[in-house]
């Protein structure tokens, strides 16, 4: 019985620890791609920089930074319901990010004048 | 033994901050910074699909409020200097249209029934051979009443002043003469008519205002207050409406309003015409997004 708590225990340990440097992995291999993206982007590369980015959350789908730096890709772009979609998603992993936000923000008032019309 | 104990603790925290400080540095230096600022421009795409024309007409305004800017005049200069730099269409140069007088005139004239412009998009361009615009025979919808330049032959018509939106509302019907449009569309080889109402009124308001104020602490460090101050001020609203009519049909294809508002200290003394263009700069991107992408240029923090 002890026997079979003990090895059920180390295949839960053995799996938990497989699994942080896989996890660990997806985010470094992400940071990697935001990383050239961002450098991309100083340089005005922008479709390297959305390339890169989109491989990013391809990559690691919960990394916020990737999804918050694709949305301003896009909005660069002018692809306003594709950078709306990765600003929520960016928001949604990480909801107190007073810089995800304040891009948000900012692109909501751009966006509202664009789509601001007038009578036909 | 409490003394040396409170000195102890003393020299901890000092080791403590100096350490965080030192990290922090350290982080600095190491280049561990999270998040990067980056200019970036946005396109807004123009509201209007403007291919089938090749020229444009700002031909005029009814406009009203301040007497101390002729709103017609500076706007039809503004906008046609906007739109011959900033557009890829042809800019005809004519005579600015006394739209006000015009129109009061038609409403002498027609009766109630005048015929209402059905509202439909642009159609393409038949691509007619270019003539030299010309400004004399623009004639209104009553051509014997009036003369090309909308003025009445038999005698000036006093032009009801125009003071506010109610007043503003009486000359609108012009608008909606299709007749009226559609043969200042012939004249100039059927452009993109510009027009509408643009009221310049002068406004003041008392009140709580939010503002800053710097003092130096006694280190003569700069520190920033926000405090609320009672302030007289005194400026102008603007409110334009641009009509875009299809100088082929005469039918209006788009319309769009504007509000901005400037206030300044009283004891300010700024010219109603500065003033006016200070909120024309901001209605004029705005105005040239309907007809063009316009690009808007802005910062946003990437992150890493």
């Amino acid at each position: 019985m002890v026997r079979t708590r003990l090895l059920a225990a180390f295949v839960v340990m053995g799996l938990t620890a497989g699994a942080v440097p896989a996890f660990a992995d997806a985010r470094s291999d992400s940071k990697a791609q935001v990383d050239f993206g961002i450098k991309s982007a100083q340089k005005e590369l922008w479709s390297e920089a959305l390339y890169r980015w989109k491989r990013a959350v391809e990559i690691d789908p919960t990394y916020a930074a990737a999804h918050n730096n694709l949305a301003i890709a896009y909005e660069h772009n002018g692809q306003f319901d594709n950078a709306r979609v990765a600003y929520e998603k960016a928001l949604e992993l990480e909801p107190n990010n007073v810089l995800i936000k304040q891009n948000y923000d900012l692109f909501r008032e751009i966006n509202d004048r664009a789509n601001r019309n007038g009578e036909r | 033994m409490i003394g040396r104990t409170a000195t102890a603790n003393a020299s901890t925290r000092k080791l403590v901050s100096f350490g965080a400080g030192a990290l922090a540095l350290t982080l600095l230096a190491s280049g561990c910074v999270s998040y990067f600022e980056i200019p970036i421009e946005t396109p807004i795409k123009a509201k209007l699909d403007v291919s089938p024309f090749q020229r444009v007409h700002v031909v005029g305004f009814i406009a009203g409020g301040s007497d101390d800017v002729d709103a017609n005049l500076e706007t039809v200069r503004l906008l046609r200097s906007q739109l011959r730099t900033r557009s890829g269409l042809r800019v005809i140069e004519a005579d600015v249209l006394p739209l006000a007088e015009i129109a009061q005139e038609m409403n002498k004239d027609t009766p109630a029934d005048a015929p209402a412009a059905p509202e439909t998009p642009a159609t393409p361009s038949e691509g007619k051979p270019e003539a030299k615009p010309t400004t004399s025979e623009i004639k209104p919808a009553t051509p014997e009443a009036l003369d090309p330049g909308g003025h009445s032959p038999q005698a000036p018509a006093a032009v009801a002043r125009v003071r506010d939106e109610k007043s503003l509302a009486s000359f609108e019907p012009i608008f909606a003469n299709v007749e009226y449009w559609k043969k200042l569309g012939e004249e100039f080889q059927q452009p993109l008519i510009v027009t509408g109402t643009v009221l310049f009124t002068p406004q003041s308001k008392s009140g709580m205002v939010s503002q800053t104020r710097e003092t130096y602490d006694n280190l003569g460090r700069r520190v920033v207050m926000p405090m609320r101050v009672f302030m007289e001020r005194k400026g102008y609203i603007l409110r334009p409406k641009f009509i875009f009519i299809d100088g082929r049909t005469g039918t209006r294809i788009y319309s769009e309003s504007f509000r901005e508002e400037r206030l300044y200290p009283s004891q300010q003394n700024v010219p109603a015409l500065s003033s006016y263009f200070e909120l024309m700069d901001d209605v004029i991107p705005r105005f040239l997004n309907v007809l063009s992408t316009q690009k808007v240029r802005g910062t946003r923090v990437l992150l890493k």
